[in-house]
């Protein structure tokens, strides 16, 4: 307070003002510059994928090295959670700075490539010789194919051998019969049967078994059809064969309970075995998810991710991606895939020497050949649909009549400018 | 420069001082060089996005955007999508039922809690301690858990109500009308430990005095509360309040892991219909109408707490 500074020093305080302001500026740059195209390293190649689980993650690491070896260069993943791989690659789009190859689930895949995000395998030299026309499909949109599938899975009927036998109760192959099961298998803290109706992509998969074995379709979700299929679901409920709590339970969850005891028979998918076999006092064995009438099609969601090679302009690479992602969905490595992850080889000859090694899972194998895609109607416009049918069964499940609830959701699923 | 100075020496009896007027604008560029870096990091961090999101609004913000970088304008129609869409109006009223809602609950228990620990007795500190445990669990891992505890069948509280006699059937998370419910009751369980501490900081402030004035004066606990500790509380009530109305209006994660929305949409709220259209079905446009319409309710509330301070201040 006392002295008053020189001119000197004066000027030196107003400096002392710009600093900072400087020191934003160099930040905000730095931000920026970072945020727009990172630089490639040459022989580095990227897959993002969302094996965030251990074993997956190793998994995919040793194929990813095998390959590596083969073509000559390095190839690293990068796992996030699932339901943030499409968000992710989009705000990568957006800055440039995609990876080389992308796995997406492949009821995503058509968001991706209806927004122009990807590259025709085929034009990369992908073929598709091998692979089942369903499982073309399956990575294909709009008849091009963006997406090689290693492996596939789809739903089945888990059911407890030894609660099974104890009750005396046959393996149910109709919708009959399984209700029929479900009501002699329920006992005390025990339900007949478990099942996901949570509100999720979880539930929708699990109902569409139902929906699509009874001639349904996502296309029009207010045909008697559907309906049948969702009043099947409410007399599960009404029979006290299922608990209500399946309107939270996601697929974890109805294994868990599975596991527990608390139910003789599930709907579940292959991913499970790995836990399910955790516990040696268990045994398990599965069957084809019952239909409507005996000698119908048992038509299941095929489920499962593909490895795409997204649009990065730099073609040089994209061909060298594609040999990539050839590699890893070679015959040789989808066996290896198929059997560390209990799911079944996309490729028709991988598939023949797996069902040889892995019997026990048979019917999963029939389930998958009959199994059809989510997105192969509707592509992008799925996921206004599986919202709308969401809220559907949820309504339907906890009081309201399936006809007005499956009424409503058409509309929502048609309205607005969504899809 | 030097000039002036010479020619004022008497202007404030110090030889050396500059005139007002030049002191006085020297003064204003320093202080604005304080307040640049604090006024660019909210225009970058709060401002631009804020503008943003009310441009998006009214764009067809679509996956395509993120690779042409184009959206096309289209007007209101985001809005009036979203405003004719009935889960919109679902979703409003499950947000204000469900900030009431906990609002009531951690607030009357907060301020109970912290009544009661003002007073003086053996190991005041340590329950103290505990009852923040709740505060410093993750959000998620809090729903997570109460996810399995409120489970109809097999949950911890339905098999406590059993074991007790009192049903326990109780389908806390799987009935529409129980849902919302139950995740308020889950929030209040959250919400608690922060109006309890800043409740008790302010509590700790009232003077002594009065309570003993008050008690020679011969009045009642009641009255002690009602005319002594409820004014004397007046400004912390009104921050927590406003803070926590702030951080309950815009609630995602806790629903996200308890219910997802549902069931049948019962517990879905505008937080989780701006994840919903954003980030499910990548409608970003939509997905910010809906958040515009929280940014909205927030800065209501912001103004009467702006408001309710500067009264205070007064």
């Amino acid at each position: 307070m006392t002295a008053h500074p020189p001119a000197a020093a004066r000027r030196g305080r107003s400096r002392r003002a710009v600093v900072p302001l400087a020191a934003v500026g160099v930040l905000l740059a730095g931000t920026a510059l970072t945020g727009c195209g990172q630089q490639r390293d040459p022989d580095v190649y990227t897959v993002m994928n969302s094996s965030t689980d251990e074993s997956y993650h190793r998994w995919d690491a040793e194929a990813m090295a095998r390959c590596s070896k083969r073509l000559g260069v390095t190839v690293e993943q990068q796992s996030v959670p699932a339901a943030q791989v499409m968000t992710k690659a989009l705000r990568m789009a957006s800055s440039k700075s995609l990876p080389d190859i992308i796995q997406f689930d492949a009821s995503e895949m058509p968001t991706f490539a209806d927004a122009g995000g990807l590259v025709d395998l085929r034009s990369l030299g992908l073929s598709t010789d091998d692979v089942p026309k369903g499982i073309v499909n399956f990575g294909s949109y709009k008849g091009t194919y963006y997406g090689a599938s290693r492996s596939v899975n789809t739903l089945a009927l888990f059911y407890n051998k030894d609660i099974l036998d104890e009750a005396g109760v046959k393996v149910p192959t109709t919708w009959d019969e399984l209700r029929d099961a479900a009501k002699r298998l329920t006992q005390g803290k025990r339900y007949g049967i478990a099942l996901s109706a949570g509100g999720a992509e979880d539930g929708v998969f699990q109902f569409a078994p139902f929906m699509w074995s009874n001639g349904g379709d996502e296309t029009k979700l207010d045909s008697p059809e559907v309906a049948q299929a969702l009043d099947y679901w409410k007399g599960l409920l009404k029979d006290g064969s299922l608990s209500k709590s399946t309107l939270n339970w996601t697929q974890a969850d109805v294994n868990d309970q599975f596991m527990a005891g608390n139910a003789a028979m599930m709907i579940n998918g292959p991913w499970q075995v790995e836990t399910l076999n955790t516990d040696k006092s268990l045994h398990w064995e599965i069957a084809r998810i019952p239909v409507p009438k005996a000698g119908e099609d048992s038509v299941g969601p095929l489920g499962g991710s593909v490895l795409t090679v997204p649009n990065t302009d730099d073609e040089q690479r994209e061909r060298t991606a594609g040999k990539i992602v050839a590699c890893l969905s070679s015959q040789k490595e989808q066996l290896t895939y198929a059997l560390n992850s209990w799911m079944v080889p996309a490729n028709a000859k991988a598939a023949a020497v797996w069902r040889e090694k892995v019997p026990e899972l048979d019917a999963l194998a029939d389930q998958v050949a009959a199994a059809r895609s989510r997105t192969a109607k509707l592509g992008a416009g799925w996921s206004s649909v599986s919202l709308a049918l969401q809220s559907a069964f949820q309504s339907a499940l906890t009081g309201q009549s399936s006809e007005a609830a499956l009424k409503l959701a058409q509309q929502r699923a048609t309205s607005g400018n969504r899809g | 420069m030097t000039t002036s100075t010479v020619t004022a020496p008497a202007s404030a009896g110090k030889p050396a001082a500059p005139d007002p007027a030049r002191l006085r604008r020297r003064r204003g560029i320093a202080q604005w060089g304080f307040v640049a870096p604090a006024v660019v990091f909210m225009l970058l961090f709060f401002g631009y996005p804020l503008v943003r999101n009310v441009v998006m609004s009214f764009q067809h913000y679509t996956p395509k955007t993120f690779f042409t970088g184009e959206a096309p304008f289209n007007g209101g129609d985001n809005w009036a999508d979203v405003f004719q869409d009935a889960l919109f109006g679902k979703a409003l009223w499950h947000t204000l039922v469900f900030t009431a809602g906990s609002l009531l609950g951690q607030f009357c228990i907060g301020l109970a809690l912290a009544v009661f620990f003002n007073r003086r007795f053996p190991l005041n500190g340590v329950l103290r301690s505990l009852i923040l445990l709740p505060w410093l669990v993750p959000m998620v891992v809090s729903g997570i858990v109460w996810r399995r505890i409120l489970d109809q069948d097999t949950g911890v509280l339905n098999s406590f109500l059993d074991t007790i006699g009192l049903g326990g059937h109780t389908p806390w998370l799987t009935s529409p009308g129980m849902a919302l419910f139950s995740v308020v009751l889950v929030n209040i369980w959250i919400g608690i430990p922060f109006n309890m501490v800043i409740l008790y900081g302010g509590l700790q402030e009232i003077p002594r005095e009065l309570y003993e004035a008050a008690s020679l004066d011969g009045a009642s606990a009641w009255r002690t509360f009602r005319s002594i500790t409820l004014p004397m509380l007046k400004p912390v009530v009104t921050v927590v309040l406003v803070l926590g109305f702030m951080s309950t209006v815009k609630i995602l994660d806790l629903i996200l892991a308890l219910t997802d929305g549902g069931p049948a949409d019962s517990t879905q709220t505008l937080g989780t219909l701006t994840y919903q259209n954003s980030f499910v079905q990548l409608d970003f446009g939509a997905g910010a109408v809906v958040g515009n319409v929280l940014i909205l309710i927030s800065a209501v509330f912001a103004v009467f707490y702006l408001r309710a301070n500067r009264t205070e201040g007064k």
